[in-house]
């Protein structure tokens, strides 16, 4: 590279956000890979010598277990968050004058607090929350249902918590569309619901893939939702990760998993650039 | 389809909205149940008496702040040089830090500094939060200034160059201030993503830097505490706040 004034400023403005980078995520997750390949030390910690025994243990039916589990969870998260986002998209797409307001309403609860919004269903879930107290009080059940602590209400933290995520990218693939498209269709004679899966919903395959990742990636590493919402009884690999890093003290096993979530999603990140919806 | 969007819409904005409407509503209410009992800001009162909170809150204040400010400076610098020449590495480690799950960023982290603090004379504290939060709040600066990047005409810079402004200054008097909104944009936005985090920050937090969501969280595990019902809502309309502003700035 030719040392021209233009090239240094580049060099200079890039150094900062090179060291950070690579500081605080490259010697990270290189040092939880070579983590990976170790043994657990008495004490926790790690030590010699080299092994890929972390990796063979993730077969073990328990393990194993939980990894089917996060990824079932978070697929069912993910097609919750694509069939509730869509109409919700659409609509807003098809808002006119009113769309920034509309898009405001979702784009708030995205930003807000994430921890606060899972709170919320607490309140509203827990055996004296809203939800019982008042079916109780209706005269509709006698005992309070058991709302809260389970793989249900995982469920349903992830969709309440992710579904702003599903909605801004298909809200954008949307609102690109053509709206001439809808008049030929209806000019050939299709019906507004035919239109709408026969050439909206064809047209708008990469912002249903982009939703589909944006919401399954963090799905699948949850580790708040299920602490939260799902009690001791439902583990998926993020709370499996944060135990062996914490109260089980076995980095190594933790490490091994951690890989596994991240090649994961780096495989997304790569299957959503083909799908040329471009983020940076 | 004309009927059912609209009022599908309907339904998925009160779903949106209508659990944190709720927790505002008992957050004023004078019972401990869910039992609504008249107005009354008792567990206000308890929530500016708790000094757990307070000290939280404050440290939550002064790590957001610190982050925002670094993540700022070093995101805008780095989205105008990626603007200037794309760089594959750059841009797909920033990607990488938007979609690492957060637990597995925590844990990686937290190896990290334990592993240099080997090393150095140092412990989990402050510094280490701050460091994350930059670390993750970067990437988001990235997207919002490089967004308003795109619509900037480089013949401005070149024309400025031309008068004899050096790459430095044309960067500084020229682009800045276009950039201004989107740089103020974006500092809301690390700041609120700061100021969230709960996940990472658990993780390489030390004794002295426990963080507003970490006793939100604590209490949150507990069981439901009428206190936390207005510190919801407090912390709820401060970032709606800061987020409409934002997006003001962004649309500007």
């Amino acid at each position: 590279m030719t040392s021209t004034p233009a090239n240094r400023l580049r060099a200079f403005f890039l150094t900062p956000v090179a060291t950070v980078m690579l500081a605080t995520l490259g010697v990270p997750l290189a040092i939880v890979t070579a983590y990976s390949f170790l043994s657990r030390g008495p004490y926790g910690g790690v030590e010699m010598p080299w092994t890929e025994e972390n990796y063979t243990r993730l077969f073990d039916p328990l393990y194993a277990g939980i990894f089917l589990r996060s990824a079932w969870v978070a697929l069912l998260a993910t097609a919750g968050c694509l069939v509730l986002a869509f109409p919700l998209a659409l609509f807003i797409a098809r808002s006119g004058a009113r769309k920034n307001l509309y898009l405001a309403l979702v784009i708030l609860p995205f930003w807000t607090s994430f921890l606060i919004r899972l709170y919320a269903w607490m309140f509203l879930l827990r055996d004296t929350g809203l939800i019982n107290t008042a079916f109780i009080s209706l005269g509709l059940i006698h005992a309070p249902l058991p709302l809260l602590y389970n793989e249900g209400a995982v469920l349903l933290g992830l969709i309440y918590g992710y579904l702003p995520f599903a909605v801004l990218p298909l809200y954008a693939t949307l609102e690109r569309q053509d709206p001439v498209l809808l008049d030929a269709a209806a000019d050939l004679g299709a019906t507004p619901w035919r239109a709408l899966f026969r050439v909206t919903i064809p047209l708008s395959m990469p912002g249903i893939l982009a939703a589909s990742i944006l919401v399954f990636v963090p799905c699948i590493g949850t580790y708040i939702v299920s602490d939260l919402l799902g009690g001791s009884k439902t583990v998926l690999i993020g709370n499996l990760v944060q135990n062996q890093f914490t109260s089980s003290r076995d980095w190594p096993f933790g490490a091994a998993a951690s890989i596994v979530l991240i090649v994961a999603a780096i495989a997304m990140l790569l299957l959503m650039r083909r799908s040329r919806e471009e983020l940076l | 389809m004309k009927r059912a969007l609209p009022l599908y819409a309907a339904f998925a904005y009160l779903f949106l909205h209508v659990p944190l409407a709720i927790l505002a509503i008992f957050s004023v209410n004078a019972s401990r149940f869910t039992i609504w009992d008249g107005f009354s800001l008792r567990w206000y009162r308890a929530m500016f008496a708790d000094r757990d909170l307070l000290e939280s809150a404050a440290n939550s204040l002064i790590i957001a702040v610190a982050a925002t400010v670094l993540a700022t400076v070093i995101g805008t610098l780095a989205a105008y040089a990626l603007w200037k020449k794309a760089s594959p590495w750059l841009a797909g480690s920033l990607y990488l830090s938007l979609v690492t799950p957060e637990i597995v960023t925590g844990i990686s982290l937290l190896a990290f500094f334990q592993w240099i603090f080997r090393y150095l004379h140092l412990r989990l504290g402050m510094h280490t939060v701050i460091l994350a939060h930059v670390s993750f709040s970067i990437a988001y600066v990235v997207l919002v200034v490089m967004a308003r990047l795109r619509s900037f005409d480089v013949a401005l810079e070149e024309a400025a160059l031309d008068l004899g402004e050096t790459e430095f200054g044309a960067f500084y008097r020229v682009t800045l201030p276009y950039l201004a909104p989107a740089i103020a944009a974006a500092a809301l936005l690390a700041f609120t993503v700061s100021i969230d985090d709960y996940v990472i920050t658990s993780l390489v937090a030390g004794v002295d830097s426990r963080t507003l969501p970490m006793v939100i969280y604590a209490m949150a595990r507990r069981g439901v505490n009428p206190v936390l019902n207005a510190v919801s809502t407090v912390v709820v309309a401060g970032l709606g706040g800061l987020i409409l502003i934002s997006e003001r700035l962004r649309k500007a």
